[in-house]
């Protein structure tokens, strides 16, 4: 019974693999989406997978690992550079779309509703985290719009104060550049429903309001 | 169990793990107080956690000491005015300062008032010189509530009350004319609205007064990591100068 109980107790972790998959186990969890159990799964499915799902996964970890650069033009990151997007001749390069971070180029590119090219200021401008114009990809973006050949800049920064304030900066530094300026439209999204919205939302729908037909 | 249930003007919000956020909103009663908001970075709750925003907040936790959980109600938002570049400018500096230079849980109503009227007078006003004005005495109060008020009653030299025209940069101490004389460019020049004698300044003295507690602001209040927070401060400054200009 002592035994028993002794094998039961909480705090005495079982041991069902090896340090090495409990490892795996541990590095995989670490990443956003996954907890331990999760990450136990993946680990699970990708030993039993073997040849199919391992093998595979690990080729391609290793070749985006070795090759993976930052694209020296826009910031987006990929295995080359230029990266594809920049390297792309079928893009418009009149267009500019500036972004925070490289999870909103891929965002927006995912919808393949922009066709120009992408800048990547690496964050936004923070007052409480210290971060300022020289810590962000701005010089360079002027750099590129002073090189010429850009006819529209849109500013695609979030829609928080941090974001709309980076904004402001950048249509500060871009001033006098002979390129047209705009800003992603604030307001109603797709699917929201008026009752459900709050007010600033609201206000900036109402602002940026049409004429129909 | 500690709890809150106060209305509370959001000073800045942190990400916390995948979903949750850290926020930092002054109340009236309790001063700066922190918590754990759950599904923080939701689409529904991050429209209502944009600091300015006023919004009726209710805090638990165990202790005292543990971090508390937090929910928030929005009261008002304050994010159409995100738009403009003054107003964006001036609310990212008061909610920031204010973040980082007080205690928290440490009551500050006079501070929680004159950041509420700031804020209403960005909202309300359409013109830069009518708020700019609130935002000097903010920041004047917010050097004396942390005990780097100045002395503006009275001349630091000889003791006088009246013709007060300039302070000094090493004392904070207002200085009379014929005290100030030959040593005028040394000093910062003293608006009169300062000291209440004027209810509609011009955009020069609030320019003059934000250099005043600028001055203060960076020797006595934002050492360190909370330098950086002057940069926002200069950005802001810049755009004032230039929408006189």
């Amino acid at each position: 019974m002592g035994i028993l109980r002794a094998s039961l107790s909480p705090t005495t972790t079982p041991v069902m693999a090896s340090t090495e998959i409990e490892a795996l186990v541990q590095q995989l969890a670490r990443l956003p989406g996954l907890g331990p159990r999760s990450a136990r799964r993946a680990v699970l499915h990708l030993m039993k997978k073997r040849e199919s799902a391992f093998a595979p996964l690990l080729a391609a970890l290793q070749t985006v690992s070795e090759r993976l650069v930052t694209c020296g033009t826009c910031g987006n990151v990929d295995t080359s550079d230029p990266c594809a997007i920049c390297a792309d001749p079928r893009r418009d390069a009149r267009s500019l779309c500036v972004v925070e971070e490289v999870s909103d180029l891929w965002a927006l590119d995912k919808s393949r509703l922009f066709p120009g090219k992408y800048h990547v200021l690496g964050g936004r401008l923070s007052a409480l985290e210290g971060v300022r114009p020289q810590d962000l990809s701005i010089d360079a973006l002027v750099a590129r719009v002073a090189a010429g050949g850009i006819h529209e800049v849109v500013l695609a920064m979030n829609a928080t104060l941090e974001g709309q304030t980076t904004a402001h900066y950048l249509a500060e530094r871009l001033e006098g550049y002979p390129v047209r300026l705009t800003q992603l439209a604030h307001g109603l999204p797709v699917g929201g429903e008026l009752d459900y919205l709050d007010e600033g939302t609201l206000a900036q729908a109402l602002r940026a309001r049409r004429p129909v037909g | 169990m500690a709890s809150l249930t106060a209305t509370a003007i959001v000073c800045a919000v942190r990400a916390h793990g995948e979903h949750g956020a850290i926020l930092r909103a002054l109340t009236e009663e309790a001063g700066l107080v922190g918590g754990y908001v759950r599904g923080g970075r939701s689409t529904r709750l991050r429209p209502i956690l944009i600091p300015g925003n006023l919004v009726a907040l209710e805090l638990r936790a165990r202790t005292e000491e543990q971090l508390a959980s937090a929910t928030a109600e929005l009261l008002a938002s304050r994010a159409p005015l995100l738009a403009e570049p003054l107003a964006a400018a001036a609310i990212d500096w008061v909610t920031s300062l204010t973040t980082a230079t007080l205690p928290e849980s440490q009551p500050y109503p006079a501070l929680y008032s004159a950041l509420s009227a700031v804020l209403d007078a960005i909202g309300a006003a359409s013109a830069a010189r009518q708020w700019a004005a609130a935002l000097a005495r903010y920041e004047l109060l917010l050097l004396a509530e942390l005990g780097f008020g100045l002395n503006l009653e009275e001349c630091v030299v000889t003791g006088a009350t009246d013709k007060l025209a300039f302070v000094s940069p090493k004392s904070g101490g207002a200085v009379s004319v014929a005290a100030a004389a030959g040593y005028e460019e040394r000093l910062f020049r003293l608006p009169g609205f300062l000291r209440g004698n004027d209810a509609s300044p011009a955009m020069g003295d609030v320019l003059d007064s934000l250099a005043i507690t600028g001055h203060f602001l960076d020797r006595d209040v934002l050492d360190g990591r909370n330098r950086d927070l002057l940069t926002a401060r200069q950005r802001l400054v810049d755009r004032l100068k230039r929408a006189v200009a």
